[in-house]
C-alpha cells in the first residue's frame, strides 16, 4: 500500500523518475554557480536601480547625453545589421550553393570576428579606415571620413555582426530541397522570381532571427567600437562608452540607470523577435 | 530512384546544382565578387593590417614589444585568468548539461535561459554588476576592504568578469548535444552495474568529449579576448591588472602603435589557431559536434 | 499532347544512369515508370520535364524538339514526392504561383488567378481549405494541392514523381483510385514514376518497366503480368518462383527428373523457369512429367497456405501456393506442374 501515496504525488514531483545518477549533485551545483557568478552580481544591479528611486532614474535617462548615446547605440546597431543581412545572405548562399578553391578557407574566415578579440578588431580597423590608413586615405579624396564618425561605429558593428546572419541563415539554407526550387520553375518562374519570391520568403525567420542577434551584439558592443568611434559626447558616443565614462567619474547611479535602460531595451527586443518567431512558427510551421 | 547525381557531382567539385536551378555563370561571379570584396574588405584586410602594422618598424622591435616587463606580466595575466575561468567554465557546463539534457525537471527551459543571460548583455553591464557589488560604496565590497580582500581593481575582479562573460560557452555546446544522444547509452550501462562515476567516465564523456573540446576552444578564445567586462573592473594597473587586451589599449592610447599592434597579433594569432582547430574539429566530428 | 523520347542517353559523371532509352507515349495516355531504385525511371521523368539535360538524345512534345527548350519554357506539371510546396504561401497562393509568375502579357488578372486557383481547389476536393498553409494539411491534402498547382498552369504533359511515396498506405490506396477520376477527367497526358507494382498495374493504361538505365518492357498491365519478356520483368513483376533448369532435345530437366514441360524450339542448355507459386497444379501421384519437392516450411498466407519445396534433394528452393486445407507436413512429398512458366535461358 506505500505506494498509493508516491504515485498520487506523481503530479507534483519537480522532477520524472530516473534510474540516472547525478541529478541532486549537478543540479545543485549549477544552481549555486549560477547564483554566485550570475544571478548575485546581476541582482546588485537591480537593487541599485530600484535605490535610485524613480526621480533618479527619470532624470538619467532624460539626460540629453544619455539620450543621444542610446539614439547612437541603438541607431548605428541597426544599420550595421541591416547591412550585415544584406551581405551576411549573399556570403551564406555563396557558400552554401557554389563550390569554389578555398571554399573552407571562406567558411572558415566567416568566424573571425568570434574568435578575434574586440580590442584587437578595433585598433585594427581604426588602422585601416582612419584618413590615413589603407582604405581611409582612398576616401578621404572623395571627402568621405569613416573613421572617429558614425559611419565608423557601423564598421566596427558591421565586422562583429556579420557571423550572426551567415551562421544563422546557412544551416536553413542548406536544408532548402532541391524540389522547391525545381517546383518553381516547372511552374514558368524565372531564376529570380523564384529566389526572390520563393526562397527568401522562406528564409525570412532565419533572417530575422540573424538580424536580430547581430543587433543585440551590436548594441552591447564596446571593445570594436571605442577606437574608431572618435568618442564626442552628443555624437559619437555610445551608451556602452557612456557607462564606463559615468563609472571613471564615480556617478554609480548614472552608469546604472543607462546600463539598466540598455538592459530593459535590449529584453523587450529579445521578446519581440521571440514573439514574432513564435507567430511564424504558429502560421508557417517553421521558425528558425 | 537515380543515382543521387548531387553526391556524384560533389566529387567533381562542380556546382552541386543542376542547370536549372541555379544562376546564370555571370550572376554566379557577381554574387561571388560581391561576398569576397565584403569578407577581404572587413574581416581579411583588418587581420593581415594587424600583422603589417606590427612588423611596421622591423622584427627587432616587434620581439622588444613583446618581451618588455609589463607586456609580459600582461601575456601572464592572461593565461592566469583564462587558467581558472576556462576549468571553473568547463566543469559548469558539464554538469547543467548533465542535469538539463538527462532529467526532466520543472523549471528547466528556464534554467536554459537564465545560463544563455550573459549572451545579451553588454560587456561594459557585465564588469559594472561587479563594480556595484564589490565596489567602495557597496557595503560587500566595504567589508571584504576591511578585511584585506581586493577583489575590484585585482586580478579576482578580472577572474570574476572574464567568468561572467564566458559563462554560457560549455554548456551551450553540450545541452543540444547531450539531449540529441538521450540516456539509452547511460542506461544501459546502469543496467550493466556501472555506477555513476563509471557511466560518465567509460559512457558519456566520450560521447560528448569533440563537442567539449569545441566549447572549450570558444570559451577560451573569448577568456583570453574579453576586453569591456575586464576593462571596467581591472583599473588598468600597468604590470599588475592589465590583461593583453588592455595593454594592448594603453599603448594605443599612447601612440605606441607598433607595440600595441606587436600585443594584438599576438591574440590575432590565437585568434587564427582558435579558427583552424575550429575547422579541424567540424571537419572530422561535424557528426558528433552539436548541430546548433 | 503525345511524348516522344527519341534515342536519350544520361550520364552523371560519366556514370550512365540511362542507356539510349526511346519512349512514345500517346495523347492523353496514362503511362507508369516502374522499376527499383537506380533503374532511371526518375532521371528519365526529369528529362522530360527539363530538371535535366540529356547527355545524347532528344525529347519531343508533339513535333516540337522540347530538348531545346528550358524548364520554364517546357510547360509541364511536375509533382514532387514530398510535394515541394512553398510552405510561407496559403494554399491558395500555392496554386497560382505558376500564373501569378507569367510574363506580364499573358498573366490573367489577379482576381481570375484566384478564380481559377479556387476553382482547382474544388476540382482536387479541397475547397474551403485556400486559406491554410502547407504544414497545416495532412500529406494526402498535400498532394493534392501539389497537383492542383502544377494543373494551375494548364501542362502540356503532368509528370509525377513517386507522387504517392511518401503517404501511408491507406491515403495511398485512396489518391490512387483518385488520380485515375483526375486523369479520366481531364484527359491530360500523364507519366508517374513508382516502384510498387501494384499501384502501376491499377492505375496506368502502359507500364514501363526499367533496370538499370534500361527499358526492359513496354505494355499495358495484362500484357507485362502475364507475358513478362525477360526474367527480370517476371521477377520484378507479381511473385514469381524460379528453378534452375536444363533442356535437352525439347525437354525440360530438373536435377535427373523430365519434368514435363515442352521447350519448344528453344536450343539444349541451362535455363532459368519462372512460374507463378499460385498459378501451379497439384499432381496425385509423382510419377511421370511434373516438378516433385520435399516440404521444407509452410505457413498459412490468407486464405492459401504456401509452402516452400526443395527440389532434386539439393540446394534448390522455390515457393508455391497450395489449398489452406492441405496438410503439407514437414518432409512430406508434394508433386506439381506450373500452368503457365516461361522459360529463360542463362547467358553466357
Amino acid at each position: 500500500m506505500t505506494s498509493i501515496p508516491v504515485s498520487s504525488r506523481a503530479g507534483w514531483q519537480m522532477k520524472k523518475p530516473s534510474i540516472i545518477p547525478g541529478f541532486g549533485l549537478t543540479l545543485g551545483f549549477s544552481l549555486a554557480y549560477l547564483a554566485l557568478i550570475i544571478l548575485i552580481p546581476l541582482s546588485a544591479l537591480i537593487l541599485r536601480t530600484t535605490s535610485l528611486g524613480w526621480s533618479g532614474f527619470w532624470a538619467v535617462a532624460t539626460d540629453l547625453r544619455t539620450i543621444r548615446a542610446l539614439e547612437t547605440s541603438f541607431g548605428t546597431s541597426f544599420v550595421a545589421a541591416l547591412i550585415n543581412v544584406v551581405f551576411g545572405v549573399i556570403v551564406a548562399w555563396v557558400l552554401v550553393r557554389y563550390r569554389f578553391p578555398g571554399r573552407r578557407f571562406v567558411d572558415a574566415i566567416v568566424d573571425l570576428p568570434f574568435a578575434l578579440p574586440t580590442a584587437v578588431a578595433g585598433i585594427a580597423l581604426t588602422a585601416l579606415y582612419a584618413p590615413n590608413g589603407w582604405i581611409g586615405s582612398l576616401l578621404a579624396p572623395l571627402g568621405v571620413r569613416i573613421a572617429f564618425t558614425k559611419l565608423g561605429i557601423i564598421v566596427a558593428l558591421v565586422f562583429i555582426g556579420l557571423p550572426f546572419v551567415v551562421r544563422t541563415v546557412q544551416p536553413i539554407m542548406e536544408e532548402i530541397s532541391r524540389e522547391i526550387e525545381e517546383a518553381a520553375a516547372t511552374l514558368g518562374a524565372s531564376r529570380f522570381q523564384t529566389i526572390w519570391r520563393v526562397l527568401l520568403p522562406g528564409l525570412q525567420p532565419a533572417i530575422l532571427t540573424g538580424f536580430a542577434l547581430a543587433f543585440a551584439r551590436a548594441v552591447g558592443e564596446y571593445g570594436s567600437v571605442i577606437f574608431i568611434a572618435g568618442n564626442t559626447p552628443y555624437q559619437t558616443e555610445i551608451a556602452p562608452l557612456l557607462i564606463v565614462i559615468r563609472l571613471e567619474e564615480y556617478d554609480y547611479a548614472g552608469a546604472t540607470a543607462v546600463a539598466t535602460i540598455m538592459l530593459i531595451i535590449a529584453f523587450m527586443m529579445l521578446f519581440i523577435i521571440n514573439l514574432i518567431q513564435a507567430w511564424s512558427r504558429r502560421r508557417y510551421g517553421y521558425g528558425a | 530512384m537515380a543515382p543521387n547525381p548531387v553526391k556524384v557531382r560533389r566529387r567533381a567539385g562542380q556546382p552541386p546544382r543542376h542547370s536549372a536551378v541555379t544562376e546564370s555563370p555571370g550572376a554566379r561571379l557577381g554574387l561571388m565578387a560581391i561576398a569576397f570584396a565584403f569578407l577581404a574588405l572587413f574581416l581579411l584586410l583588418p587581420l593581415v593590417s594587424v600583422f603589417v602594422e606590427a612588423f611596421r618598424k622591423g622584427a627587432g622591435e616587434y620581439i622588444a614589444s613583446l618581451v618588455e616587463p609589463d607586456a609580459l606580466a600582461a601575456i601572464r595575466l592572461t593565461l592566469t585568468v583564462a587558467a581558472i575561468a576556462v576549468p571553473l567554465n568547463l566543469v559548469f557546463g558539464v554538469a547543467a548539461a548533465w542535469a538539463i539534457a538527462k532529467f526532466e525537471f520543472k523549471g528547466k527551459a528556464f534554467l536554459t535561459t537564465l545560463i544563455d543571460l550573459p549572451f545579451s548583455i553588454s560587456p561594459v553591464i557585465s564588469g559594472l554588476v561587479f563594480v556595484l557589488l564589490f565596489g567602495a560604496q557597496s557595503v560587500l565590497g566595504s567589508w571584504l576592504r576591511s578585511h584585506g580582500v581586493e577583489i575590484l581593481f585585482a586580478v579576482p575582479g578580472i577572474v570574476l568578469a572574464t567568468i561572467f562573460v564566458t559563462f554560457p560557452f560549455v554548456a551551450r555546446e553540450l545541452i543540444p548535444l547531450m539531449q540529441e544522444q538521450g540516456t539509452g547509452d547511460e542506461e544501459a550501462a546502469l543496467s550493466l552495474g556501472a555506477n555513476g562515476w563509471q557511466t560518465f567516465w567509460y559512457v558519456t564523456l566520450p560521447n560528448i568529449k569533440w563537442g567539449l573540446l569545441y566549447g572549450t576552444l570558444l570559451c577560451n578564445a573569448r577568456a583570453m579576448g574579453e576586453f569591456g567586462a575586464v576593462s571596467v573592473v581591472s583599473g588598468h594597473i600597468r604590470g599588475l591588472t592589465n590583461t593583453m587586451p588592455l595593454h594592448v589599449e594603453i599603448l594605443y592610447n599612447e601612440y605606441n602603435f607598433v607595440a600595441a599592434f606587436a600585443v594584438a597579433s599576438l591574440l590575432a594569432l590565437l585568434a587564427l589557431v582558435t579558427l583552424v582547430l575550429k575547422s579541424l574539429l567540424e571537419m572530422r566530428y561535424s557528426a558528433e559536434l552539436a548541430a546548433s | 499532347m503525345d511524348v516522344r523520347v527519341v534515342d536519350v542517353r544520361k550520364e552523371f559523371d560519366r556514370f550512365p544512369a540511362l542507356h539510349n532509352v526511346s519512349l512514345d507515349i500517346n495523347s492523353g495516355e496514362l503511362i507508369a515508370l516502374l522499376g527499383p531504385s537506380g533503374s532511371g525511371k526518375t532521371t528519365l521523368l526529369r528529362l522530360i520535364a527539363g530538371l535535366e539535360t540529356p547527355t545524347q538524345g532528344a525529347v519531343f512534345f508533339g513535333e516540337e524538339d522540347a530538348s531545346q527548350k528550358t524548364v520554364q519554357e517546357r510547360n509541364v506539371g511536375f509533382v514532387f514526392q514530398h510535394y515541394a510546396l512553398f510552405r510561407h504561401m496559403t494554399v491558395l497562393d500555392n496554386v497560382g504561383f505558376g500564373l501569378k509568375v507569367r510574363p506580364s502579357s499573358n498573366r490573367p488578372e489577379k482576381g481570375e488567378i484566384r478564380r481559377r486557383a479556387l476553382e482547382l481547389l474544388d476540382f482536387v476536393q479541397l475547397g474551403g481549405l485556400e486559406k491554410r498553409y502547407p504544414t497545416q494539411l495532412s500529406g494526402g491534402q498535400r498532394q493534392r494541392v501539389a497537383l492542383a498547382r502544377a494543373m494551375a498552369i494548364e501542362p502540356r504533359v503532368l509528370l509525377l514523381d513517386e507522387p504517392f511515396g511518401a503517404l501511408d498506405a491507406q491515403v495511398r490506396k485512396e489518391l490512387r483510385r483518385w488520380l485515375r477520376e483526375i486523369h479520366d477527367k481531364t484527359g491530360y497526358t500523364t507519366v508517374f514514376v513508382t516502384h510498387d507494382q501494384d499501384e502501376a498495374l491499377e492505375l496506368a493504361d502502359r507500364v514501363v518497366v526499367m533496370s538499370q538505365g534500361r527499358i526492359e518492357q513496354i505494355g499495358t498491365p495484362d500484357e507485362v503480368y502475364d507475358r513478362p519478356n525477360s526474367p527480370f520483368v517476371y521477377g520484378f513483376i507479381g511473385e514469381s518462383s524460379s528453378l534452375p533448369v536444363r533442356m535437352e532435345n525439347g525437354a525440360v530437366w530438373s536435377a535427373d527428373r523430365n519434368i514435363g514441360l515442352s521447350a519448344g524450339d528453344m536450343p539444349d542448355g541451362e535455363a532459368t523457369l519462372f512460374f507463378r507459386p499460385h498459378d501451379v497444379e497439384l499432381l496425385e501421384s509423382s510419377a511421370g512429367g511434373c516438378i516433385v519437392g520435399t516440404v521444407v516450411a509452410s505457413r498459412r498466407a490468407g486464405g492459401t497456405r504456401r509452402v516452400e519445396l526443395e527440389i532434386g534433394g539439393g540446394s534448390d528452393r522455390i515457393e508455391i501456393e497450395v489449398p489452406a486445407e492441405h496438410p503439407a507436413a514437414d518432409k512430406s512429398s508434394i508433386a506439381f506442374k506450373p500452368r503457365h512458366w516461361k522459360l529463360f535461358p542463362v547467358q553466357g
